[in-house]
């Protein structure tokens, strides 16, 4: 078992600074919450951004060196919005093979202003850069096809949307590390912009400046230190199967379902069906979840794809108030992407780092009462999802 | 005809459009944007995929529109009007193709489930894109 013992942010916003000062700010208070020092980690994992020069290819480097180098190995990786989930995984993983003890894992961004756009210089061959050059199809033109195709299906509403921005407003206003602190009206929702019918400016999540940290130990290690932990019960990582026919960021075209019949369990659901399989418990077992809230809408999906509910009832489960902080299963109770804005190498270590105050009951002001099970869940371009299952 | 903004993935011939996609020999797994080599159907050795010509009707999946100007390498319109995308599925090959939808077309023309037809017309800065657009029958003369 591998446990979280400490966890650090620097909060999110937009700075305007390089990337790694954020990440080392995060790194150093998420040691100090474990009350252990940069020079007892063995092993750094970075998640990597891809819009701020070869250090962020190479995050895991970059951080040990702006920490100070120490020896100790590192690692670097990326799988665009769940990066900071894969290197949990690959962190968790070496300590699970008894390769070392300590290990801390880090991910931080520097973002631009407006829409996410490929990595620059012409590409012809990479889906990203043709789906703007083609189709002007930008990150919202997908969230809203997901949400258009939810009120198509299950009758969801633009009324529906705005709740559940209110009701992450309003987590996010209690929460020092997030980026909008103002609690919202559904009104205000409702008359901003229209960015990509049928989600409006509210609806979509912002790019952010921030970075996020956690350490992990072997329970031996936090035995023989006499440290305390959150459990790390189990982490997926899961692709999708083939045929995938759901229309996924940056393609053009889905799977083919012509010769072989879509999986019965489609690639939302299978993200969190993999973690409870490990983890060895259920929906049912949940006191709070942190989902990948892109757009409101896809809050809505994320509550059918990990069983809150049955699919198409959750637009009535977030009328019910029972997913908003004093509700039977909180969801985002940090406040989520709507409050927080997405700083993609981040953002999947943030959820954690929020379960871990949540299950050690130090989450202040948005505090889930009892919290023991916690479910961080994300999903990102090219086929990249992640759950993460927490216990107290 | 202008030139095309993509080599080999759309055909326009006496000013009929049609998506270009791959088949494989093997299992009939369809593929669009057309591929090479090895079949993406993991339980399929196929690695001989055969060029194809995609069905020009489909219905419409989902929807949406750009309503500021996509940022480059998207050539946007001055002044802007908002881009119109469509996923549409194809029925007999089983997938769904996005694809930006004929100007006179907006999201309030559009609803999930109704029928679209192939076509193509310009980007801003000229190349020519496939769209989707409205059945030949449904368009009023």
């Amino acid at each position: 078992m591998t446990l979280v013992a400490g966890a650090g942010m620097h909060p999110w916003g937009k700075w305007g600074r390089p990337f790694v000062e954020y990440g080392v700010a995060a790194a150093r208070e998420a040691l100090a919450d474990a009350g252990l020092h940069w020079t007892d980690v063995q092993f750094l994992v970075g998640a990597d951004t891809i819009r701020n020069g070869y250090p962020g290819f190479v995050a895991g480097s970059a951080f040990a060196q702006a920490l100070g180098w120490t020896g100790a190995r590192v690692a670097s990786c990326y799988a665009a919005c769940a990066s900071g989930a894969h290197a949990l995984e690959i962190a968790r993983t070496r300590i699970l093979a008894g390769l070392c003890d300590v290990a801390l894992v880090v991910g931080a961004d520097s973002t631009p202003k407006g829409f996410f756009t490929p990595v620059g210089g012409d590409r012809p061959d990479d889906p990203d850069w043709l789906r703007f050059r083609l189709l002007g199809a930008t990150n919202p033109a997908y969230f809203a096809m997901y949400a258009r195709r939810r009120m198509a299906l299950y009758g969801s509403t633009a009324e529906d949307f705005a709740a559940v921005k209110v009701k992450n407003a309003r987590a996010g206003s209690l929460n020092p590390n997030a980026r909008y602190r103002k609690a919202v009206s559904a009104e205000e929702v409702l008359a901003s912009p229209m960015v990509a019918d049928p989600l409006r400016l509210m609806d979509i999540c912002a790019t952010s400046d921030g970075g996020a940290a956690l350490v992990l130990v072997s329970d031996s290690f936090a035995r023989r230190r006499g440290l305390s932990g959150v459990r790390v019960a189990a982490v997926s990582t899961v692709t999708p199967t083939f045929p995938n026919t759901v229309l996924e960021m940056p393609d053009f075209a889905t799977d083919s379902s012509a010769a072989v019949a879509p999986p019965d369990r489609p690639f939302r659901p299978s993200i969190a069906a993999a973690a409870y399989e490990e983890a060895g418990v259920g929906p049912g077992d949940l006191s709070l979840a942190e989902v990948y809230d892109l757009s409101t809408a896809l809050e809505l999906d994320w509550y059918e794809d990990i069983g809150l509910c049955a699919r198409g009832e959750a637009s009535e489960l977030v009328r019910s108030g029972e997913t908003a902080l004093g509700g039977k299963v909180p969801v985002n109770p940090s406040g989520g992407l709507a409050s927080f804005g997405e700083a993609i190498p981040a953002q999947a270590i943030a959820q954690v780092c929020e379960l871990t105050w949540q299950l050690r009951g130090t989450a202040g002001a948005r505090q889930v009462e009892g919290a023991r099970v916690g479910l961080a869940v994300n999903q990102g371009l090219f086929g990249h999802g992640s759950a993460i299952l927490a216990i107290s | 005809m202008g030139a095309l903004a993509i080599d080999g993935w759309f055909t326009v011939e006496d000013g009929v459009t049609h998506l270009l996609g791959t088949r494989c020999a093997d299992c009939g797994t369809v593929a669009f944007p057309p591929r090479t080599g090895f079949c993406r159907n993991p339980r399929c050795d196929g690695s001989s995929p055969a060029r194809v010509r995609l069905s020009r009707r489909g219905t419409v999946w989902s929807y949406t529109n750009a309503c500021y100007p996509p940022p480059p390498p998207y050539a946007a319109a001055e002044p802007y009007t908002p881009v119109t995308l469509a996923a549409v599925e194809l029925a007999a090959e089983g997938i769904v193709v996005l694809g930006q939808v004929t100007p006179h077309l907006t999201v309030d023309d559009l609803r999930v489930g109704m029928e679209l037809e192939l076509t193509c017309g310009p980007l801003a800065d000229g190349p020519l894109v496939w769209m989707w657009g409205l059945p030949a029958e449904a368009v009023t003369p």
